[in-house]
């Protein structure tokens, strides 16, 4: 079931107990739209520990992936598994592991910050008390600890992403979905956040997949899946990917493997 | 903050942990519901608009008897009070479901539905919190009719609000059950043409079904066989510290059937997938 691609390696030096495990495994996953194909035989792990990004245009499947993935889909070929736990089998523990950023914002505008964290900490079963606890100190982490009380929808977008972020560790996952998590922001606020995420990989040993169509937001030490139109195109370590295109930089070396006459758009 | 741990998590949810996210899920609609206040009048105006001037004007023209859970002779306001507590709940129901299952809601129900907590269960929830939102709404309109002289003993606020928790979960539960089924459910008109209307005048609401069997054996049988006569009558007779036993059987069983049915029937995929490419959000 796996793609004729190279898996992606270990990055770093694995924790020991998850050497073997993939902190997210997918397997041959295809799933339709009646007739309408959005994925076709995806295939790719990311490691715990890890950045790995998954590129592709508006239109891709990236966000049908994530359906999955979260189970907000049924699965209707292949397998995804959070840290070997079958999403479709035992999707509670796949669920606890997994902390996810949707693309639309998801945040209630009219409740505070606190409030906002304290009902995700409820729908994890997190007792007050703690939920409580670790609100403060994320948002103590975030910045906007002042802000703690305000509306949300008094937060300017980068906030309001930085805080998505943070109820998405509320629960303390050990994998992280991200799914366009910089759309529409400006240029600090994207440096931000980007720069929040990578502190959470390299310090906390959280595998992330981070969806994005920016490719400025890749590092050469990166995992880079590209996805094109339901198919995995590359896979692996970014530098090899794009050595193996023959570009230069990631930009052509996608342009190479999608066919794509133009750059989409934000790309600098 | 943790970093990695070296062992797996404790498999399974505890009872406490099922009460905290069933305790945070209601206490998150009641927070959303006090912020709309424009929705909480419209709950309210369409109830009182039938109290202050429908049954202002048809009370002359129709005659009560007295029946039971009813001891004296009463004014046409007093016999609606009950139907019009149920059609709150029936527009609630109605409507907190249908956004579950369409765009409106769509955001919040992806966070919902990530929650590690089985997902009937998450269900259950959600419509149990909007169950207590038509609460809210109905205890206001209680307190309005007061003033207007629909005065049930006081005991009955109390004794009727388990008859109103059921009937909310029934009516919820059947709002998602249609609209999980129903594909081309275009916008809430359609709903208020094709279901709450009928379910509303085809029942015991606005007339006592002795009346209508008079007029119309036929009417009569299908308003018998409508569930949300049972809800009306669950209620009416809670509100006067008695059960109707029929009635109570008919909103439990309909309540199962319905939640089974609407939490089996539930694809957020429908949703999203209607929107076209890249299932939504592109």
């Amino acid at each position: 079931m796996t793609s004729s691609a190279p898996s992606p390696e270990p990055q770093e030096a694995p924790k020991p107990n998850t050497a073997a495990v993939p902190a997210l495994s997918i397997d041959g996953v295809s799933h339709s739209y009646g007739q309408r194909r959005a994925l076709i035989d995806v295939s790719f792990n990311v490691q715990p520990a890890s950045f790995t990004a998954l590129l592709g245009l508006n239109g891709a499947g990236k966000s049908t992936l994530f359906s999955l993935i979260t189970r907000l889909f049924g699965i209707q070929s292949g397998r995804v598994g959070i840290f070997g736990h079958d999403i479709s089998k035992s999707p509670g523990e796949a669920l606890r592991l997994l902390g996810v950023v949707f693309q639309p914002r998801t945040l209630d505008l009219d409740l505070s910050l606190t409030q906002n964290l304290l009902y995700h900490a409820a729908l994890h079963g997190i007792s007050r008390s703690e939920a409580a606890a670790r609100s403060a100190e994320l948002l103590g982490r975030i910045g906007l600890a002042d802000r703690a009380g305000s509306k949300v929808r008094d937060l300017s977008g980068g906030q309001m992403r930085r805080l998505e972020i943070a109820r998405a560790l509320l629960h303390r996952p050990r994998l992280l979905l991200l799914d366009e998590p910089t759309v529409g922001l400006d240029v600090k606020a994207r440096a931000d956040i980007i720069s929040q995420v990578r502190q959470l990989v390299t310090e906390q040993g959280i595998g992330v997949l981070w969806a994005t169509h920016l490719f400025d937001e890749i590092m050469p030490s990166d995992d880079l899946v590209v996805l094109h139109q339901g198919k995995v195109l590359a896979q692996g370590p970014m530098n090899r990917v794009v050595t193996a295109t023959g570009a230069q930089d990631v930009n052509t070396a996608f342009m190479r493997l999608t066919g794509a006459q133009t750059l989409p758009g934000g790309g600098a | 903050m943790s970093s990695i741990t070296t062992r797996d998590a404790p498999r399974g949810f505890s009872a406490q942990q099922y009460l905290t996210c069933l305790t945070g899920i209601v206490w998150r609609e009641g927070l959303r519901f006090l912020h709309q206040r424009e929705r909480f009048v419209s709950a309210l105006v369409r109830p009182l608009v039938w109290l202050f001037i429908f049954a202002a004007g048809f009370r002359q023209v129709l005659g009560i008897s007295i029946i039971p859970p009813y001891e004296t002779y009463i004014l046409y306001e007093v016999y609606i009070a009950p139907g019009l507590m149920a059609m709150i709940q029936l527009f609630n129901g109605m409507q907190s479901s249908l956004s579950m299952v369409y765009d409106r809601e769509m955001g919040n129900m992806r966070t919902l539905l990530v929650s590690p907590l089985p997902r009937g269960f998450l269900l259950f929830c959600k419509l149990l919190a909007g169950t207590a939102v038509s609460l809210l709404q109905v205890y206001a309109f209680l307190l309005i009719a007061w003033f207007w002289d629909i005065t049930p003993p006081s005991s009955g606020y109390l004794t009727v609000l388990p008859a109103l928790i059921l009937s909310g979960l029934m009516l919820g539960s059947l709002g998602m059950l249609i609209s999980s089924g129903i594909k081309q459910l275009e916008n809430f008109a359609g709903v208020m043409n094709f279901v709450i209307f009928p379910m509303f005048f085809a029942s015991s609401a606005l007339y006592p079904l002795w009346r209508v069997q008079e007029g119309s054996p036929y009417l009569y049988y299908l308003c018998e066989a409508n569930p949300f006569t049972h809800a009306v009558e669950l209620i009416r007779f809670a509100l006067y510290g008695q059960i109707n036993w029929i009635s109570l059987a008919v909103v439990a069983a309909c309540t199962i059937v319905f939640m089974i049915g609407a939490i089996l029937a539930y694809d957020p995929s429908r949703g999203l997938a209607r929107r076209g490419p890249a299932g939504g959000e592109g």
